[in-house]
């Protein structure tokens, strides 16, 4: 193995702080964790009144992701547009594993570690197991 | 009021992804390729969010309630169970194939790109099944 050459560690430490701040906000706010796959999955089973908060955020992130476009395209799928046969088998996969290991990369990899929730834990551990198998693989 | 929060908190959190390069799969990809040549960027990410969150998540769960809405939702399972592992075992080939997880696939639907539609509508549609076939 060797390093790549342009880590962007600080780049990651503070978009990595805004993460957490912005989770941290919708806890204070409306009591809810951050977890991305499970906020959009409550969007089939929640009540009407549980709704609406689901989809302004993710409205927000449409929105984030617009001005991060504006301010550095480069940043965005367009380096790597998938084809639409490996968009769909990789959103198969990613739709059908969030849905039955109940959470994401935000919900357990973020929220869950810093609840220090083992479930949360074993999650991220096994979903970075098998994404650096995959990407070895040369899937 | 809670829908405000939960704007202002998706489009925050998004910015995040775009600073930190999380938007882009090559970044992604860079992390999970461990054996050639490896990107750690990502665990820095993972660093900040989890030492800010870690920290407010203690102060914020002290008061009796959250400002816009009367309980904490937090999460009650404690079980380590099959289904845990096999669907985070799944997301993680998922994530390995195009090098995007649900937050960078929704933000990145302000591309207007097919392809970022196509994940997203199937993603969708793939996680709706899996709860259609449970509540049976």
């Amino acid at each position: 193995m060797t390093l790549a050459t342009d880590i962007t560690w600080i780049e990651g430490l503070i978009g990595g702080t805004l993460i957490g701040l912005a989770s941290s906000l919708l806890l204070l706010g409306n009591g809810k964790i951050a977890g991305i796959s499970g906020i959009i999955g409550g969007l089939f089973q929640s009540k009407k009144s549980d709704r609406s908060w689901r989809v302004l955020f993710i409205v927000g992130l449409v929105f984030g992701g617009i001005i991060t476009s504006l301010i550095n395209k480069d940043s965005m799928l367009f380096n790597d547009i998938p084809s639409f046969g490996r968009a769909t088998i990789a959103a198969i996969f990613v739709g059908i594993g969030t849905a039955f290991g109940s959470g994401c990369t935000s919900g357990h990899g973020i929220c869950g570690i810093s609840r220090l929730s083992k479930r949360s834990i074993l999650a991220t551990i096994t979903f970075m197991l098998t994404g650096f198998i995959t990407v070895y693989l040369g899937v | 009021m809670k829908n405000l929060t939960s704007f202002i908190s998706g489009l925050l959190f998004s910015l995040g992804l775009g600073i930190s390069g999380m938007l882009n799969p090559i970044k992604v990809k860079g992390f999970l390729d461990l054996t050639r040549v490896w990107d750690p960027s990502l665990i820095f990410v993972m660093i900040g969010a989890i030492a800010v969150y870690a920290i407010l998540f203690r102060i914020i769960t002290k008061r009796s309630k959250p400002i816009c809405e009367k309980d904490f939702s937090l999460p009650t399972k404690k079980d380590l169970d099959f289904k845990l592992i096999t669907g985070s075992a799944l997301f993680g080939i998922g994530w390995g194939i195009a090098g995007i997880c649900p937050g960078p696939g929704i933000a990145n639907l302000a591309t207007g790109l097919s392809s970022a539609f196509v994940f997203v509508i199937v993603m969708v549609l793939s996680m709706w099944a899996v709860r259609f076939l449970e509540s049976r």
